[in-house]
């Protein structure tokens, strides 16, 4: 019964929610084993490497963040790897970008502009993140506001308190308006994981953002003392997994912060490809929400093509 | 092959391999010959016999090891014995270093150990370099704290001498840790034989101990055959046998080794039950299922090989489970990058595929998975059988194989009696997020490992054996390490009818047990005159579920005591005697609470309530004692004032001998609690005719078990005297069960019953030639005497830990935590 079609949220199914069982050591143990289960070498290294600068959502989300920072960022998402490593790779004339371009809500013009003639899309985050602590209709205004300054993804962030208190049902219905407030713009639901206090209530609360109709489900703000982990993306790809076969429509996954090594981002692509299957290993379904993660790709990419550890100031800066 | 371009769009996995050419170095170096590692040193023997191992994944001839005759098997001994007579006397703290020292050069060799590991064996490298060589080092390094503390924490107990060792070929290096480390441990030495299919990571492991230093002939390894094996077994100069592999030869040896005084330890097989309630993490129980029965292509003795699962979340749960299948990777052992290997040999091969068909033709439901397979080399899918019923054979039988069958259940109670519906009892695996329920159900189940979330975890701190026909004995822990010492007062038992020699005495086994019931046996002495009023006449009966019994035969003997004198008539018992005190001893089981299942505070107020009941008839029994046997009264109240001190002991140990918490790697806990055994059917001693009676049916029944008494033979009239003692001690009907009559007779009944857990003797040296061999057709445990004298009447022979051990089998609970 899947659907290619956009999930347009179930209604709130509480047992389902309340009988959640997820055994933490358990996670625990396939998590440590998995990436020692599963590696690749040489040609497939790469090729899944550049898949991964397919999937970041480079992101910059930062008081810092001027017109020209973001130009400067831009001009990486088009072009993260240098063409002539493209090249040796055999890989001329592909066109490689980086899954979309990540900002706060004030920067979205500036980003849009300067991916103009790219399809790369510009997520902006919305909803009073990081910490979702403002009145609801501020927002919802936030969301309103990004989707007309032509942000075609929205990263919003859920009130924590609903689920450290078990009020899925409030949850669910403010999911729901970011998710009318939307409008064409995917939602990417950030379930800040860190701040939740169990993995039981990290399933519990993918499984109300997906009813409430997220199109992706993310893992952390990266401003959480603790962001993506295995642990919680193994529940979140569960969470995914179990929606797809009651549902029939295909969750995205974003883990974000704390991924920078080429090593780790393989280790989730192999999370994605053995829970939930090969489509989740391609931007449409899987993001990496990281912004030092791009350097290490393009310098692993570099000593395979190469033979040579790379040095970091030899990779463009974005 | 793939262009980058195509991978970048197929995202399929590619090979990743570990490189051969540390091993292939280093078989070149050995000029892909080995002679035995014995001494320290490579042994060639003249015109020896070669035996080929291949690489199971591609065919590739390796090596080839020295098929060991009977001559090398002797020069190990020989060069054991020898080292014996210093490595026992070397220091605990200096046995220590060394093997810090083995522990640390296993560490710096990791890589050429498991890799090694699994060209020789299929085991994929992952789990070769993960788990089977980082355990090897930890046993050596939790061990060498034993040895460090031998002196002070084991201050009662002495090495058993040389002990030969056999281990099998799914964890060549993990099973050889497991041996050598806590016998050389405790100052014991060895001669190792690695199995056929898997000789050459323990031939380079003799290497890794000598570069560390040990002294020549502590660590002695020897390779060949079966034969080479039952040659190690048999030899007179081995104090202690320790095998694991399959049920089959353990009983095997349990025969060979029958009577000898060496002691037996048995790892044995298993057909484990994995339960997965309706309230478990199925997504993590799925995984827990890949662990335990695609572990090492399931060639693995604990294999988590019955599912079962509660009937309302099979479906989903089975169909989770064949989703997951769908993505096992197959291939070559050295890619890094796959989750089963190659199964080990060609026969094996064909047992897991003709076990399959059989579940098929018993009505089951084949699904493998559609995943690439290699085109060459032994490898064998991941396979599920569905729909079976406990009556197909592939339910009952072990496969060793990775084959899956499952059943369901409904209730709890049944998923307990389902998983406990087995001769096996190695292992078994829980799951449920209810804590309650997965404890309780935890303890219920007849098994030496308990998993409760989790399963197939290892440690040194822990011990790991079986329940039932999955063996005995421990190995890891503290418990194991009684495997490896004896009582400092007991010389190696030489029964004196060295049952491996040639010239053995011609022991018959029809004859042994044979008994005609008794006839009337006139006075010789002390005849009636006629005038004095005689004594009433007292004729006990059996004592059976708490209740007298007449004798199902209706034969009885007479006691004669001392002076020739009638002192009494029992029951001349016979083998459904036996069988109705067997199904008393089960009942007192399942009463509720189950002797079993009382608290120790309970069990302690019995027989502290049996001593004051004994203590109140005190001149009865030293009266009693002195007719029987024709002591000195002094001697018969020594002897009845020890029983009462005994029961006192015991009394105290009916709560203090629980078990402990394991310090396992584990985050959570792990608990080994000392079970009781179940039933054992108890062969008292002649002498003593109280206090041996007492100071073996005192700790069995302390420790939770029931009993089956036979009393001596020749002075019952203690133990039938004690049946008033016990029925005004609130002792439950069924615990204590006492049979009269011909010993021997008697416990041939008992050891050849499939439902008597365990047999104790103190008869002859025949008698427990018999006993041990005959306890094979169930592998139930056995403590016999050799017919060699015990004094009962002191501490520390009459009593104590030894007592404790064998009314006892120690269950690991592992429990990891988080939420």
């Amino acid at each position: 019964m899947t659907q290619n079609n956009r999930n347009p949220g179930v209604p709130l199914d509480l047992d389902w929610v309340m009988g959640a069982h997820v055994n933490k050591s358990a996670v625990e143990r396939r998590v440590e084993s998995l990436p020692k289960r599963r590696t690749v070498k040489k040609d497939w290294q790469a090729a899944w490497l550049l898949r991964a600068v397919t999937c970041i959502d480079l992101t910059t989300l930062a008081g810092d963040d001027t017109p020209g920072r973001i130009r400067r960022l831009c001009a990486k998402a088009k072009q993260p790897i240098r063409p002539d490593m493209l090249s040796r790779m055999g890989l001329d004339g592909e066109k490689i970008t980086v899954g979309a371009v990540c900002v706060y809500p004030n920067r979205v013009k500036d980003a849009v502009e300067a991916l103009q003639g790219s399809d790369i899309p510009v997520a902006s985050v919305a909803t009073g993140f990081p910490a979702g602590q403002t009145p609801l209709p501020q927002r919802i205004q936030e969301i309103e506001q990004a989707v007309e300054a032509g942000a075609r993804e929205i990263d919003v962030v859920i009130a924590r308190n609903y689920v450290l208190t078990g009020n899925w049902q409030a949850m669910y219905d403010e999911l729901q308006q970011f998710r009318k407030a939307c409008g064409e713009a995917h939602m990417k639901t950030i379930l800040a994981t860190g701040e939740l206090g169990t993995l039981k209530q990290v399933y519990q609360a993918s499984l109300v953002a997906m009813m409430a109709g997220s199109d992706f489900i993310k893992t952390s703000t990266g401003k959480e003392s603790v962001n993506a982990t295995l642990e919680v993306s193994l529940v979140m790809t569960r969470a995914i997994r179990e929606y797809l076969e009651r549902y029939g429509y295909k969750i995205g996954f974003k883990p974000a912060g704390g991924i920078s090594s080429a090593k780790q981002a393989m280790a989730w692509q192999s999370l994605m490809k053995e829970e939930l299957g090969d489509d989740w290993l391609k931007n449409d379904l899987f993001r990496f929400g990281a912004s030092s993660l791009l350097t290490d790709l393009e310098r692993q990419l570099y000593h395979f093509i190469t033979g040579h550890y790379a040095a970091k100031h030899h990779m463009p800066m974005g | 092959m793939s262009t980058l371009l195509e991978i970048f769009k197929t995202m399929e996995y590619g090979p990743a391999p570990e490189s051969p050419d540390a091993v292939k170095a280093w078989l070149d170096e050995h000029g892909r010959k080995f002679g035995l590692f014995i001494n320290n040193e490579w042994v060639t023997p003249k015109g020896a016999k070669y035996y080929p191992s291949y690489n199971p994944s591609n065919g590739e001839l390796l090596g080839e090891t020295v098929q060991a005759g009977k001559k090398e098997v002797d020069a190990a001994v020989a060069a054991a014995r020898e080292a014996f007579g210093t490595w026992s006397k070397t220091p605990g703290v200096v046995r220590a270093r060394y093997m810090y020292a083995i522990a640390r050069n296993i560490q710096k060799h990791h890589r050429l150990l498991a890799v090694l590991e699994s060209m020789d064996n299929g085991k994929p490298i992952r789990e070769s370099r993960d788990i089977d060589v980082p355990l090897l080092a930890r046993h050596f390094y939790y061990y060498a704290g034993w040895a460090q503390l031998m002196e002070t924490e084991l201050r009662d107990y002495q090495p058993v001498g040389v002990v030969g060792q056999i281990i099998p070929w799914n964890f060549p290096l993990l099973m050889l840790a497991w041996k050598i480390a806590p016998a050389i441990a405790m100052g014991n030495t060895v001669v190792l034989k690695p199995a056929s299919y898997t000789r050459l990571s323990a031939l380079l492991f003799a290497e890794i101990v000598a570069e560390a230093g040990v002294p020549a002939g502590v660590v002695n390894v020897i390779t060949g055959s079966s034969s080479a094996g039952s040659m190690l077994v048999e030899h007179p100069d081995i104090d202690k046998v320790a095998f694991t592999g399959s049920t089959d030869v353990g009983r095997i040896l349990r025969r060979q080794t029958a009577g000898s005084g060496k002691k037996l330890s048995l790892e044995l097989g298993g057909k484990s039950p994995f339960v997965v309630f309706e309230d478990a993490d199925l997504d993590g129980a799925v995984e827990g299922v890949v662990d335990a029965i695609w572990f090492n292509q399931g060639q693995v003795c604990c294999a988590g090989s019955r599912l079962i699962v509660q009937e309302n979340v099979a479906a989903r749960f089975i169909q989770k489970l064949k989703a997951r299948m769908e993505h096992m990777r197959v291939g070559d052992p050295l890619d890094k990058s796959i989750d089963m290997g190659a199964i080990v040999d060609k026969t094996q091969w064909e047992t897991i595929d003709s076990w399959v068909k059989t579940g098929i033709s018993e009505g089951g439901e084949c699904y493998q998975p559609n995943i690439k397979m290699p085109e060459k080399g032994l490898f064998y899918k991941p396979t599920l059988i569905t729909g079976l019923d406990p009556a197909a054979a592939t339910v009952q039988e072990e496969i060793f194989g990775p084959v899956l069958v499952s059943l369901t259940f409904r209730t709890p109670s049944e998923a307990i009696e389902l998983a406990n519906n087995t001769r096996y009892g190695l292992a078994a695996s829980v799951w449920s997020d209810n804590i309650n329920l997965a404890l309780d159900v935890a303890s219920k189940i007849k098994a030496g490992s308990v998993w409760v979330n989790c399963t197939n975890l290892f440690d040194g701190a822990s011990g790991f054996g079986g329940y039932r026909e999955s063996g005995f004995g421990r190995e890891g822990g503290r418990e194991g390490l009684f495997e490896y010492v004896r009582p400092i007062w007991m010389d190696r038992p030489r029964p004196g009818l060295d049952t491996a020699s040639p010239t053995r005495p011609p022991l018959d086994g029809k004859k042994w047990g044979e008994h005609v019931p008794a006839r009337p046996a006139p006075p010789t002495t002390a005849r009636a005159n006629g005038r004095d009023l005689p004594r009433v006449d007292r004729t006990p009966k059996m004592y059976i579920g708490g209740k007298q019994v007449r004798p199902d035969g209706h034969y009885t003997f007479s006691v004669i005591g001392a002076k020739g004198q009638i002192v009494g008539q029992v029951g001349d018992g016979n083998r459904k005697d036996i069988r109705d005190a067997v199904e008393a001893a089960h009942k007192a089981h399942l009463s509720k609470p189950g002797w079993a299942m009382r608290h120790g505070f309970n069990r302690s107020q019995i027989l502290y309530f049996i001593a004051e009941n004994l203590d109140a008839r005190n001149a009865e029994f030293v009266e009693r004692i002195v007719e029987m046997t024709g002591r000195t009264k002094k001697s018969a109240q020594a002897e009845v004032d020890t029983a009462v001190e005994r029961l006192f002991t015991y009394a105290a140990w009916a709560d203090k001998f629980g078990g402990s918490v394991q310090e396992t790697t584990l985050r959570g806990i792990t608990v080994g609690v000392n079970e009781p055994i179940g039933v054992i059917g108890i062969a008292c001693p002649d002498e003593y005719p109280l206090l041996g009676f007492v100071s073996l049916m005192a700790p069995a029944i302390a420790r939770g078990n029931t009993v089956v008494m036979i009393p001596s033979q020749k002075h019952p009239l203690s133990a039938t005297d004690f049946y008033q003692v016990l029925d005004t001690s609130d002792v439950p009907d069924g615990v204590v069960n006492i049979v009269t009559g011909d010993r021997d007779h008697l416990t041939k009944t008992l050891v050849q019953h499939e439902d008597v857990d365990s047999v104790w003797y103190f008869g002859s040296a025949e008698g427990s030639y018999w006993v041990e061999y005959e306890s094979a057709a169930n592998m139930k445990r056995t403590w016999v005497g050799y017919g060699l004298p015990r004094d009962w009447m002191s501490r520390e022979q009459g009593e104590g830990h030894e007592f404790l051990h064998e009314s006892t089998q120690v269950k690991n609970i592992w429990v990891p935590t988080g939420e």
